[in-house]
């Protein structure tokens, strides 16, 4: 990483990168998008633990950079699992349409 | 050998037991019912025999204390013991022998009259775990225990009197025994509480040891409190209105619980609180007045009943009024002997009556009977002796028990109360002789079709019938009055444990405390025995006289009674309406408390409880109308509401 660009600079970066994500979380109808979205803001975490652990100097950061990036392959995984049964039994995987635990 | 007196009631929970659990379930035929029923009260007996030879082998004083037999703790907690543990005294062993033998009878007559009957298992189950808990109640070391024997007998009161539960009357009757007796035992419950708290035990032992530390209030209350609940067991006034109504169950539940045991056991246990008895004149005086005015009272309303079994109920009620007065004038012994001898005739007359009814297709009502003596000859000849016994003919046991009772009530001062039981005697004799020549004298009046069918009872219903009948004439002469030359055993063999006499000594009644005008000198002595047998000329001449009246007018001019009838209408039918005291509390308290329950369902049960809690659940349906909107189902919300939570817990930490 360069060292002549300031840490805060990464974490702005990495703000506005989470902040994206979760606005797509929130207003995007297709699961998928969905999905991606909560990959980004995984990613944003991820770039705030690195820089993190760069300015402190430490491994701890990195390492959990590794944990974050684990859970969201097996995250992936089970979520396309999900939504393929779930465009199987509902022809849509449009969020707002399923809506099967609404009291 | 009186270690073993555990075994007594042992064998009557056994056959409850083998017969209650089994016998429906694995379908008993009714011998093995009825052979497990008798054999376990055939045991029973036979172990009270015993123990009571070896309470005999003791000396005199030794007998009063045989230390309790303690099974095991019942209930320790703090300062507060009970145990099960038995006592066996002189009162307890004479008790339990009346209980299991005039039981084992009646079983016995039970398995011949029950015969037919489809609840003939679920019968001596009940006739069973009833002696069981009777048992229990005579031999008990404590009050605690004594209560529970006192509850069960109740509850079997209840169930054998609703026996035929399927028809209503039954029901009714039973209903009415449960809760009238629940008055007295809230008597009783009262008494044993106010004894604990201040005696600090309710072993028999320990609480007359201790009862001379209680002063004369406390002891008053708390034998006043126990003689309630004896006034409901023994049907006294004013709780006597249950037995007429118990009368609704099978005849020999009626004999074994409503005439021999369970209303006996009322003065068992006055005469086993005696300690407490002696000293609270204010109770004794009651327990007699009481006693002496449901003598009469009940004599006089046995007088016009037409349903034999209601007029031995109202016989037994006026009985028991004997009893009450006998210990409530302190002759304790004499109470208790009048218990023996009238648990042998009146459950004869009872299972006489049972006999007739057999006899006559179940006919209760003797307007329908007479002239069927040569039918069923034993039954006649058993009732007989009976009604003589009862009538108080001299040699008869009837007569010794009784005039005991009336001397004693006469020697200890009580006049007024003598006159009154001389008078009930009188009535007794009229309306037993009115009910044996009706019943059996006279013209038949039954229908064709029912006379065809009377017939003698079998075999195992005539031998207890004769059983008792020979109880009922030599039952008395283990009491025969120092006066007549007797000895007055059952006097001397009670004594250890109710007081009286030196043993040998010149006196001739159990209790001596309250008769200080023939305590000493010869000559006062001597008034006395002239006294006495003036007195019981005077008893006998009474009841020769009612018999004599229930002779002219029930067998010479027959048309005499109802033309008597006619004339004096309005006593009539207050006598044979029993003073409308059925209605009196029917109006007082039965529709007042009905009505108040009706009021307190009405308006507090439905206005207040149900309409409160039927605010709270519209409120939360309110509460939850407006919040279930948050919960829209969509995803996408909820992850909304998690954000705005995050973001709001991170502003609050980093502000």
């Amino acid at each position: 990483m360069p060292a002549d660009i300031p840490s805060l600079y990464f974490l702005i970066v990495s703000a506005l990168v989470f902040a994206i994500g979760a606005i797509g979380v929130l207003v995007r109808r297709n699961a998928i998008i969905i999905f991606m979205c909560i990959e980004m803001m995984l990613s944003a975490v991820n770039l705030t633990l690195i820089t993190a652990a760069h300015y402190l100097n430490s491994l701890d950061g990195v390492l959990m950079v590794f944990f974050v990036m684990t859970v969201a392959a097996a995250e992936a995984a089970v979520g396309l699992a999900i939504f393929v049964l779930l465009f199987r039994n509902r022809k849509t995987i449009k969020a707002d349409e399923i809506n099967l635990l609404k009291g | 050998m009186i270690d073993w007196v555990w075994l007594i009631p042992l064998f009557p929970a056994a056959g409850f037991l083998v017969n209650g659990l089994f016998g429906r379930w694995m379908n008993f035929d009714k011998r093995v019912v009825a052979w497990t029923a008798c054999s376990a009260l055939g045991l029973s007996f036979v172990f009270s025999v015993l123990v009571f030879f070896s309470l005999l082998q003791l000396a005199p004083e030794a007998r009063a204390a045989v230390p309790d037999r303690v099974l095991f703790d019942w209930i320790v907690s703090g300062d507060f013991r009970a145990v099960v543990g038995y006592k066996v005294d002189p009162l307890s062993i004479i008790m339990a022998l009346v209980v299991s033998g005039v039981s084992f009878f009646i079983h016995i007559y039970s398995v011949g009259y029950m015969h037919d009957d489809p609840g003939f298992t679920r019968y001596f189950a009940f006739l069973n775990l009833f002696v069981f808990m009777m048992l229990t109640l005579v031999l008990a070391n404590n009050f605690l225990l004594m209560f529970v024997g006192w509850e069960g007998v109740g509850l079997c009161s209840y169930l054998l009197i609703g026996f035929w539960f399927d028809r209503d009357a039954p029901a009714n009757a039973g209903k009415k025994a449960f809760v009238v007796n629940r008055i007295g035992d809230f008597g009783f419950l009262v008494g044993i509480f106010l004894i604990f708290a201040h005696l600090g035990t309710v072993e028999f032992t320990g609480v007359f040891a201790k009862a001379s530390t209680l002063d004369t209030t406390t002891v008053t209350i708390i034998t006043l409190m126990l003689f309630l609940g004896a006034a409901g067991k023994s049907a006294q006034i004013p709780l006597y209105v249950w037995l007429p109504d118990a009368m609704e169950g099978p005849t020999p539940v009626s004999s074994l619980i409503h005439a021999a045991t369970m209303v006996t056991s009322g003065v068992y246990m006055i005469a086993r609180c005696h300690v407490l008895y002696t000293m609270a004149p204010i109770t004794m005086a009651t327990v007699a007045i009481v006693g002496a005015a449901t003598a009469i009272f009940a004599a006089s309303m046995g007088l016009l009943q037409f349903d034999i079994k209601r007029v031995l109920a109202y016989s037994t009620i006026s009985q028991l009024g004997y009893m009450f007065l006998a210990v409530g004038v302190g002759a304790f012994s004499a109470g208790i002997f009048h218990l023996m001898t009238h648990a042998f005739f009146k459950g004869l007359l009872f299972l006489g009556a049972g006999s007739v009814m057999h006899a006559m297709s179940g006919e209760l009502d003797m307007r329908n009977m007479g002239g069927i003596w040569k039918r069923i000859p034993i039954t006649f000849w058993t009732f007989v002796i009976a009604t003589l016994a009862i009538a108080g003919i001299p040699g008869l046991a009837g007569f010794f028990s009784k005039d005991e009772i009336l001397w004693q009530t006469y020697n200890s001062g009580h006049r007024y109360l003598w006159l009154v039981g001389a008078a009930a005697a009188g009535m007794t004799a009229f309306y037993m002789f009115r009910l044996l020549f009706v019943t059996f004298l006279g013209k038949c009046r039954a229908s064709d079709e029912v006379k065809k069918h009377i017939h003698e009872s079998p075999a195992i219903m005539t031998i207890p019938l004769i059983v008792l009948a020979v109880l009922s004439v030599i039952g008395g002469y283990v009491g025969i009055p120092h006066v007549l030359g007797g000895r007055n055993f059952f006097d001397e063999f009670l004594a250890p444990v109710l007081g009286g006499p030196p043993l040998g000594s010149g006196g001739h009644t159990a209790f001596s405390l309250v008769r200080p005008a023939f305590a000493a000198g010869g000559l006062a002595e001597e008034h006395g025995f002239n006294m006495e047998i003036m007195l019981m000329a005077v008893s006998v001449a009474i009841a020769v006289i009612g018999i004599g009246i229930a002779f002219y007018l029930y067998l010479w001019k027959t048309e005499v009674p109802k033309r008597l009838g006619e004339r004096l209408k309005g006593l009539y039918r207050l006598v044979f309406n029993k003073y409308y005291v059925d209605e009196l509390y029917e109006a007082c308290f039965v529709t007042s408390t009905k009505r108040l329950g009706t009021f307190l369902w009405r308006e507090f049960d439905d206005g207040v409880i149900d309409r409160s809690v039927n605010l709270v659940a519209r409120l939360m349906l309110g509460i939850a109308g407006v919040l279930r909107r948050i919960q829209s189902g969509r995803v996408q919300g909820y992850a909304l509401g998690i954000i705005l939570g995050a973001v709001i817990i991170i502003l609050f930490l980093i502000r």
